[in-house]
C-alpha cells in the first residue's frame, strides 16, 4: 500500500526531506547488518520503495522519486530540499509537483488559511491527484506541518480540508510538530489552535510531537551539543518510520506488509472524538554508542512500559514511582491512561519478545474492551542501525498538558483581544475562534474523563 | 522574492535616503563577489540596461546575470530643490531614476496643512503616476517604506498625504513608516503642530511606524564622538582607530560618497539608514531563521494602532577585534536593551513590554539568542498574556565591516512619554491658537483637522497608559470556555 506525503511549509518540507533522506539510508544499510537472510532483506527493499517512491517500470536507470507533493509560499526551502535530494544521488522527487509562491504567510494563519489556501488548492489537489494515479494501491496520506507558521499551519490546514473532500474514502494521517514552548513566533499559540481544531474535525489521526520534547531527546540521549533544526528533523523521522517502515501485524501473520495507514489508524483511533497520538520509541543513543550496547527485549520493554505510564518522552529520567492502578484523591486513574496502543519491534529475536505487559487492561481507560487495545507489529529486519528497537503509538492522555497550555495561553491573549484583528484583517472572524477553542476544551475534556 | 520600494519625502526623507542607498550598495557589494544580479539585490535595485533613455529593465531569470546597471526602487519627493538637486549632482545620481523624482520650488513653509492639503491635491497624479511606475517594476511588490520628518512641512505634509494615497491604491501592501521626530528645542515654531496632525495620519495609516528622535540620534553620535581620540577629529568627523573604518554605522565618507563634504547630519542619518538595513537583512539575506516583513507586523502589533515600535541598535560602534569572546555578545544583547541604544529617548526596561522582536546578524547562533533571553527576561516586564512575547530572526549575514549586530524592535509603553511631552507642546501653542490661521487659510483645511489630531494622540496615549496600568496589577483572567459533560 503506498502512501502519499505532503509536505507543508518550511517545517513539513524540511521533515518530509529527511524522511526521504533516512528510508534511503535504510535501504542502502550494509546487508550483512540487517540480520535477516538476503531474501527478506530484498522484499523489505521492494516494500519500502513501493510504498515511498515510485519507480518508472521501463527506464532501469531512473532513480527512485519520492511519492510526494511539496508546498510552501516562499520558494527557498523547497528548491533546497529538491537540491538535498537530488546531491544525495538515491532518489530525487518527482518533477513538477512542487508548488511555492513569492510571499510567505508571515507567521499569519489566516493568511495562510483563507488567501493562500484557495489560490493553492487547485494547483495542489490537481498533484496529488497525479500522484495518486501513479500508485497501484494508494494505502493513505501522510501530511507533514508545524502548528506555529503560517504556511505549514494555515495552507496546511487547508489543503488538508480539500484532500478530504477529493478523497472522502482516503485515510489522512497528520502529523504536527509543536514548536518551542518560548517561541519563536508570538501568535505561535494562536497559530496551533486554528489548525489543530481544523484537524481535529477533517483527519483521521493526528500524530504529535513537541519541539522542546525532541530538543531534549538530542541533547540529553543523543549527546549533540549544537543543535541544529536538522538532528530534530532527524529524530522525528526516526519515529515516524519506526511505525511506518514495512512490518507484519500478528493479525494477519503471513504479510510482510501489512502496517498500512488503513490498518493502523482503524485500530488507533476507535472513537472519532480522541485522535490525538503520540510516540514513545527506545532505545536512543550517540551513533558511536550503539555498537558497544547491547539490549534485552525485556528490558527494553520494561523501560518503555514505565515511559506509558509515567507519560515520559524519553527513557531518561522516567518516573518510576508511577504505578498502574494508583489512584488520585478523586479517584481517577493517577497513570497515563490509553486507549489504543501500536507496538512495533524490530531487529533480533523480535518473535521472543513477551509483550503481555501492554495487553494489560489496567493500562486503558475502563471501558475499552479487554483483548482488544493493542495492536502489535514485527520486522526481524535491523532498523536504522539498532540491533532492537522498539516504537509504541498510542492514543493516550499525553498530549493533553501541552494543548492544555496552549489553549490557557491563547485564551489569555484572546481575552485582551491581542492580535485579533491581524486575523479578521484576511477574513477570519471572532467566532471562527471561538469555535476553535470550544472545539479544542472539548476534546481536552474528552481526554480528560477518559 | 519579495521587493520594496523606498518613498522619500522632504529634506529629511532625503538625506535619509542618501545614505540608506549609500549603504544598501555598500552592504550588498561586500556580499555579492560575482557581480551578479541576484534575488537579494532584487528587493531594492533593479537592473537595467542604461544605454536607452528610459532604461529597460532586465529580468533577474535565474540569478546569474551580470549586473548592468543598478536603479534603486526609489521614490524622491520634496518641495524644494535643493537637497534633491544636489543629490542628483553627487555621486548617487545614477542609482536613482530621474522619471521618479516629483519637486518644486517653494518648500512648505514649515506648514503641514500647505504640503498635505495644498500640494497634495496638486500633485496628486504625478505623484501616483511616479509610484506605479516604481510598483510595475516589481513581480511581487510586499512594502513601501516611506521616509520624512514629522516637524517640517513637506515630510509630514506631503509625506502622510503620499501614505494616504498608497493605502487607497495599494491596500495590500505594508506600509512602514520612518518618522523623525523633532527635540524638544526645535527651532521650527510650528513643529508640535506639525508632528501631531502628521501623527494622526500615521496612526490612522500605516501598518508600522519606527519613529526617531533627533536628540536621542545626537546623543548617541556624540557617545561614538567620545570614543574617538582628540588627535584625529581634526578633519574628518567620525574615523576614529577603535571604530572600525567601513563598518556601517560610522560610514559617512569613502566609497561613493568621496568627493562630497561630511555633512553635520550625515552620522544621525547613517544610524536610520543602518536601522532600515538591519530590519530588511532577513528578508533579503539567508539566514536560519529568516523574518519576512510581514512577520514582523503581525508578531509586534497586537492592536490596530499600537503599532509605534521602538528600535535600538548594537554594537553601535565595533571594536577591531573580530573573533568575540561571549562575554561581548552578551554585552550586544544587554546594550541593546538600555537607554542609551535607544533611538528615541525612552527607557522600555521600566515600562510594559507588549512585544519584542530580536533580528539578530551574522555569526550568532540560536542558542545563543535563547541564552541571552533567559538572562534578559527577569528584568523585563511583559503584559500578562504575552509572557513569552519574543520573536527572533537569525541572518547569517553580518553588516558590512561587523562580526555580528543586534536590532531589537519593541513595542512598549514607555513610548508615551514622548507623546505626551508632545502633546505638552502642542497644548503650549493651541490653547492660544496660535499660528492656527497660517493653518486654515489654506483650502481643505480645517479648524476640526487639528481637534481631530489632537483627539487621536490622545486616544493613543490613553490607550498606552491603560496598559501600563496593568504592569503592576493584571485583571483577573477571564475564565476558560467550560464543557458540558
Amino acid at each position: 500500500m503506498s502512501i502519499i506525503t505532503l509536505q507543508l511549509g518550511q517545517c513539513g518540507n524540511q521533515i518530509g526531506g529527511q524522511m526521504f533522506q533516512s528510508l534511503m539510508d535504510d535501504v542502502h544499510m550494509k546487508p550483512i547488518n540487517t540480520l535477516v537472510p538476503p531474501n527478506r532483506n530484498e522484499e523489505y527493499i521492494n516494500d519500502v520503495l513501493s510504498t515511498f517512491f515510485y519507480q518508472d517500470g521501463r527506464s532501469e536507470n531512473q532513480l527512485p522519486r519520492a511519492r510526494a507533493v511539496m508546498v510552501d509560499m516562499e520558494p527557498k526551502v523547497i528548491a533546497q530540499t529538491c537540491m538535498d535530494a537530488k546531491k544525495s544521488g538515491k532518489w530525487q522527487y518527482p518533477d513538477k509537483q512542487q508548488l511555492s509562491q513569492q510571499r510567505g504567510s508571515g507567521n499569519n494563519w489566516a493568511h495562510g488559511f483563507c488567501i493562500h489556501g484557495p489560490k493553492a488548492k487547485d494547483q495542489v489537489i490537481e498533484m496529488v491527484q497525479k500522484e495518486a494515479e501513479k500508485c497501484d494501491n494508494l494505502g493513505g496520506f501522510l501530511s507533514l506541518m508545524s502548528l506555529a507558521g503560517g504556511t505549514g499551519s494555515g495552507v496546511g490546514a487547508y489543503i488538508t480540508e480539500c484532500l478530504r473532500d477529493e478523497f472522502p474514502h482516503a485515510f489522512i494521517l497528520n502529523q504536527v510538530v509543536w514548536p518551542y514552548n518560548t517561541g519563536e513566533v508570538i501568535v505561535q499559540n494562536y497559530n496551533a489552535i486554528l489548525t489543530l481544531s481544523h484537524l481535529y474535525r477533517t483527519v483521521d489521526a493526528v500524530i504529535v510531537m513537541q519541539n522542546d520534547h525532541l530538543h531534549k531527546i538530542c541533547s540529553q540521549l543523543l549527546n549533540i551539543k549544537k543543535i541544529s533544526f536538522k538532528d530534530i528533523n532527524k529524530v522525528i523521522c526516526h519515529k515516524l518510520l519506526s511505525i511506518l517502515s514495512p512490518g507484519t501485524l500478528h493479525k494477519y501473520p503471513g504479510f510482510t506488509c501489512s502496517n498500512s495507514i488503513g490498518e493502523i489508524m482503524e485500530h488507533m483511533v476507535p472513537i472519532s472524538d480522541y485522535k490525538l497520538l503520540t510516540m514513545k520509541n527506545i532505545p536512543q543513543m550517540p551513533e558511536s554508542s550503539i555498537q558497544f550496547s547491547s539490549f534485552q527485549w525485556h528490558g527494553l520493554l520494561k523501560h518503555l512500559r514505565q515511559m506509558l505510564i509515567a507519560d515520559a518522552a524519553m527513557e531518561e529520567g522516567i518516573d518510576w514511582q508511577v504505578k498502574v492502578g494508583d489512584e488520585t484523591p478523586r479517584g481517577g486513574a493517577k497513570h497515563n491512561q490509553s486507549l489504543a496502543n501500536f507496538l512495533m519491534l524490530r531487529g533480533k529475536d523480535v518473535n521472543t519478545a513477551d509483550t503481555t505487559a501492554f495487553e494489560d487492561s489496567m493500562l486503558y481507560a475502563p471501558w475499552v474492551p479487554p483483548g482488544g487495545a493493542l495492536l502489535k507489529g514485527t520486522q526481524p529486519r535491523v532498523f536504522n542501525q539498532y540491533e532492537k528497537s522498539a516504537c509504541l503509538l498510542s492514543n493516550s492522555k499525553s498530549p493533553i498538558v501541552q494543548m492544555d497550555y496552549t489553549v490557557g495561553k491563547a485564551w489569555n491573549m484572546f481575552s485582551s483581544r491581542g492580535y485579533v484583528h491581524q486575523y479578521n484583517k484576511h477574513g477570519l472572524v471572532d467566532e471562527d475562534f471561538v469555535d476553535s477553542f470550544v472545539t479544542l476544551e472539548q476534546v481536552i475534556a474528552n481526554y480528560k474523563n477518559l | 522574492m519579495t521587493q520594496s520600494i523606498v518613498v522619500q519625502v522632504g529634506q529629511c526623507g532625503n538625506q535619509i535616503g542618501c545614505r540608506f542607498w549609500d549603504l544598501a550598495l555598500r552592504e550588498h557589494a561586500a556580499v555579492n563577489k560575482s557581480g551578479n544580479y541576484d534575488e537579494s539585490l532584487s528587493s531594492f535595485f533593479r537592473n537595467v540596461d542604461s544605454r536607452y533613455d528610459d532604461p529597460a529593465n532586465i529580468p533577474m531569470g535565474s540569478g546569474k546575470g551580470k549586473i548592468k546597471a543598478l536603479k534603486a526602487r526609489a521614490v524622491l519627493v520634496d518641495m524644494e530643490e535643493g537637497v534633491v538637486s544636489e543629490m542628483m549632482k553627487g555621486p548617487l545620481r545614477e542609482v536613482f531614476d530621474f522619471q521618479q523624482l516629483i519637486t518644486d520650488v517653494s518648500g512648505c513653509g514649515n506648514n503641514w496643512a500647505v504640503g498635505h492639503k495644498m500640494y497634495g491635491t496638486q500633485y496628486k497624479e504625478q505623484l501616483s503616476d511616479v509610484i506605479r511606475r516604481a510598483a510595475e517594476f516589481c513581480d511581487c511588490l510586499q512594502c513601501f517604506f516611506i521616509l520624512h520628518s514629522m516637524g517640517g512641512g513637506t515630510g509630514s505634509g506631503v509625506g502622510t498625504f503620499i501614505l494616504n494615497l498608497l493605502e487607497e491604491e495599494y491596500p495590500d501592501v505594508y506600509r512602514f513608516v520612518t518618522a523623525v521626530y523633532p527635540s524638544a528645542e526645535d527651532d521650527v515654531v510650528t513643529s508640535p503642530y506639525n508632528s501631531v496632525l502628521a501623527m494622526h495620519q500615521l496612526t490612522e495609516k500605516a501598518d508600522c511606524v519606527l519613529p526617531v528622535e533627533n536628540q536621542a540620534l545626537m546623543d548617541i553620535v556624540n557617545k561614538i564622538g567620545q570614543a574617538i581620540p582628540s588627535a584625529r577629529t581634526g578633519k574628518k568627523t567620525f574615523f576614529p582607530t577603535d571604530v572600525k573604518a567601513g563598518s556601517a554605522i560610522n560610514t559617512g565618507d569613502g566609497g561613493l560618497t568621496k568627493t562630497s563634504e561630511e555633512k553635520p547630519f550625515d552620522s544621525m542619518n547613517n544610524i536610520v539608514a543602518n536601522l532600515l538595513l538591519n530590519m530588511t537583512s532577513s528578508a533579503r539575506f539567508e539566514g536560519s531563521l529568516n523574518v519576512d516583513l510581514n512577520e514582523i507586523t503581525m508578531n509586534l502589533v497586537p492592536f490596530p494602532k499600537l503599532h509605534y515600535l521602538v528600535a535600538s541598535q548594537s554594537p553601535l560602534y565595533t571594536s577591531a577585534d573580530v573573533h568575540l569572546p561571549p562575554r561581548k555578545l552578551d554585552q550586544m544583547f544587554s546594550d541593546a536593551f538600555s537607554r542609551d541604544h535607544q533611538l528615541l529617548r525612552a527607557d522600555p526596561k521600566h515600562s510594559l513590554y507588549l512585544a519584542c522582536a530580536l533580528m539578530v546578524r551574522g555569526n550568532v547562533e540560536i542558542s545563543d539568542v535563547r541564552r541571552n533571553i533567559e538572562r534578559l527576561k527577569p528584568n523585563l516586564k511583559f503584559i500578562h498574556w504575552n509572557q513569552e512575547g519574543w520573536k527572533t530572526g537569525l541572518c547569517a549575514v553580518p553588516p558590512v565591516g561587523q562580526s555580528y549586530s543586534l536590532l531589537t524592535l519593541a513595542n512598549n509603553t514607555c513610548i508615551q512619554h514622548s507623546f505626551t511631552d508632545l502633546r505638552d507642546r502642542f497644548v503650549k501653542l493651541y490653547k492660544r491658537k496660535a499660528h492656527v490661521h497660517h493653518y486654515t487659510h489654506i483650502e481643505g483645511m480645517e479648524v476640526s483637522d487639528f481637534n481631530q489630531s489632537f483627539e487621536s494622540l490622545n486616544t493613543l496615549i490613553d490607550e498606552y497608559q491603560a496598559l501600563e496600568k496593568q504592569m503592576h496589577n493584571p485583571p483577573p483572567p477571564e475564565p476558560r470556555l467550560q464543557i458540558l459533560t
